[in-house]
């Protein structure tokens, strides 16, 4: 559906054999089994299943995000030569907000309630670009509020999030996580909390992102027709495992799994 | 702007309806000032005389009114008993009750704030658990009780100071400060334990909540995420509990005044409920009255400063 040419072949995240299993309320409880994915630079990955699949799981993990107390992991995400889910603390922070960031479903709850939006647009900048003065946070924090779709950024700037909706606090969400440039975006079930209108809005912002900056994004959704009008690749989950992968039109259009198939039958068609 | 004003209006009328309570319930327990003055032998006329001096012939409201106005310029009366002016008799006194309830207060900040910040930060883990389970045998035990354990641990037993052997302010300053201390910390103990436990609690909750996911996404490490975010929000809830502990701190004083042998108001307040010498004890109790709700005062504009989501209207 979109030009493949921009999957281009260098692999930016590699998942290998991915194993999550949480043990935190006595019984362990698999969340992810074996899961093996790679994503292309410039490239948008669509993970779609329903709930309980494992995909925010996925998207968790590798934003680093999980309680390693409470996990047992296995196999390896790796970026950068690194081995996300295993490598120290300090190694992840350093990538995290930088070159790898995060929205998320619930824009209402986000937010800090208590910090100016300006001062949470800026947060990865000054923790990972300390060599930017003060002005040049605020110009670049400025630039990526505009960027993300908010009008008038300089008086956003000083707001607090219960100033703001529920569509304006996500593009808030998108212009912090984007302020650094990253190269992956993870997207989780972003639209979802919002009405319709914002939520075609967000799309068409986060398939900007991905065209003008060539940032990577895997979107998290278990709404199938969201995916299809914006990913070139789609993994397909089921109980923690990929049951289907391929384009988006592969999938879409010759779904070879059966849940795959019920799935894309579920799709609400418009009768003419 | 306008919500400071209006919560220093409604602090006005709260203090108006209080004094007016007060004076009030004073008016009806207290008798006749005269026949208090000049004993039940006294002649009428005599009574009549002093009645008119007072201005006890007047109405209630006109006697109100007097009292007020005279109360906010400093004049409480005269006492009953010792036949000087009420402010004399305190003037001396109430600095030391409330630099022992500030002392207390900043000794109960200084210990409650960084053990709660601790314990969450390493909730779960066994020093976490040792310092709650402390925590709950700590807020069991009264100010007098934690007085009189201090005095006898501190003061007979390690010799840190001298039981009784307060220094007055007007003597050396540091010197009436160190002898305060043990007492404040007697004070202040029970109150920290809390204070701990409350701020340990609100802490963890905001841990649990998204926005503090979103802070670790971008890097944060764990400090940056607690000092960065949950803390201000956790404090929120620790803001109402520190307004209400300077009131408690103030009752706290006047307790353990007695164990420590500190010439504050608590001596001249028993002492002068004990012989109804009402002009003192009405005094004092509505300084009391008029400290707690200015701190409340002072604590509603600090939520303002803190949260911005509270209404303006």
């Amino acid at each position: 559906m979109h030009g493949d040419s921009v999957i281009a072949d260098a692999p930016i995240l590699q998942i290998r054999n991915l194993r999550l299993e949480f043990h935190d309320h006595g019984h362990p409880e698999v969340a992810v089994e074996d899961l093996s994915l790679t994503l292309h630079r410039g490239e948008i990955l669509g993970v779609v299943g329903e709930s309980g699949s494992g995909k925010s799981m996925t998207a968790l993990a590798i934003a680093g995000l999980l309680n390693r107390h409470a996990l047992d992991c296995g196999g390896e995400i790796l970026f950068d030569g690194v081995d996300l889910l295993h490598c120290g603390r300090s190694t992840l922070r350093h990538y995290q907000g930088d070159e790898i960031s995060m929205i998320f479903q619930e824009p209402m709850t986000s937010l800090d309630p208590l910090q100016r939006i300006g001062m949470q647009v800026e947060e990865a900048l000054r923790i990972h670009h300390k060599e930017l003065s003060a002005a040049e946070r605020k110009e670049a924090a400025i630039r990526a509020m505009g960027a993300a779709g908010l009008a008038e950024p300089e008086q956003v700037y000083g707001m607090y999030p219960h100033e703001l909706s529920g569509g304006m606090r996500q593009r808030v969400m998108i212009a912090a996580a984007t302020v650094s440039r990253p190269q992956i975006l993870i997207a989780d079930e972003p639209t979802t909390a919002l009405d319709v209108t914002t939520q075609a809005q967000i799309i068409a912002l986060l398939r900007q992102i991905n065209a003008e900056d060539g940032t990577a994004i895997v979107f998290i959704s278990h709404d199938l027709s969201l995916v299809r009008q914006l990913c070139h690749r789609v993994i397909v989950m089921r109980r923690g495992v990929a049951v289907e992968m391929g384009t988006s039109d592969e999938v879409f259009l010759n779904p070879r799994h059966a849940y795959t198939q019920s799935l894309v039958d579920a799709i609400p068609k418009v009768v003419l | 702007m306008r919500y400071v004003l209006k919560k220093t209006a409604t602090t006005l009328a709260t203090l108006l309806v209080v004094s007016l309570l007060l004076f009030v319930a004073f008016q009806l327990i207290s008798g006749d000032p005269a026949t208090h003055i000049l004993g039940t032998g006294a002649t009428p006329e005599r009574l009549a005389a002093l009645r008119a001096e007072l201005g006890l012939d007047q109405p209630l409201p006109a006697r109100y009114l007097m009292w007020l106005t005279a109360f906010a310029r400093g004049d409480a009366g005269v006492s009953y008993v010792y036949h000087q002016s009420v402010s004399s008799l305190l003037s001396a006194k109430v600095p030391v009750t409330f630099a022992l309830a500030a002392m207390s207060f900043v000794l109960m900040c200084a210990i409650g704030l960084p053990m709660g910040i601790a314990c969450a930060k390493h909730a779960g883990s066994p020093i976490d658990r040792a310092v709650m389970v402390a925590n709950q045998i700590i807020m069991a035990i009264p100010p007098f009780f934690a007085g009189i354990l201090i005095s006898w641990a501190f003061g007979m037993g390690l010799h840190l100071f001298t039981p009784g052997g307060y220094v007055s302010y007007e003597t050396s300053v540091p010197r009436f400060l160190g002898y305060l201390v043990f007492p404040a910390v007697a004070i202040a103990l029970p109150r920290a334990a809390q204070l701990a436990k409350l701020l340990r609690g609100s802490l963890l909750e905001e841990a649990g909540k998204n926005y503090a996911r979103t802070a670790y996404s971008r890097g944060n490490n764990t400090n940056g995420v607690l000092y960065g975010h949950l803390l201000k929000n956790a404090f929120l809830p620790a803001l109402t509990f520190l307004g209400m502990s300077l009131g408690t701190m103030l009752a706290g004083s006047l307790v353990v005044e007695r164990v420590f042998n500190i010439p504050g108001i608590s001596s001249i307040l028993l002492a002068s409920i004990g012989n109804r010498d009402y002009p003192v004890v009405l005094a004092t109790v509505m300084l009391i009255a008029v400290f707690i709700i200015f701190v409340n005062l002072l604590v509603d504009i600090l939520y303002k400063v803190l949260d911005p989501r509270i209404d303006e209207e």
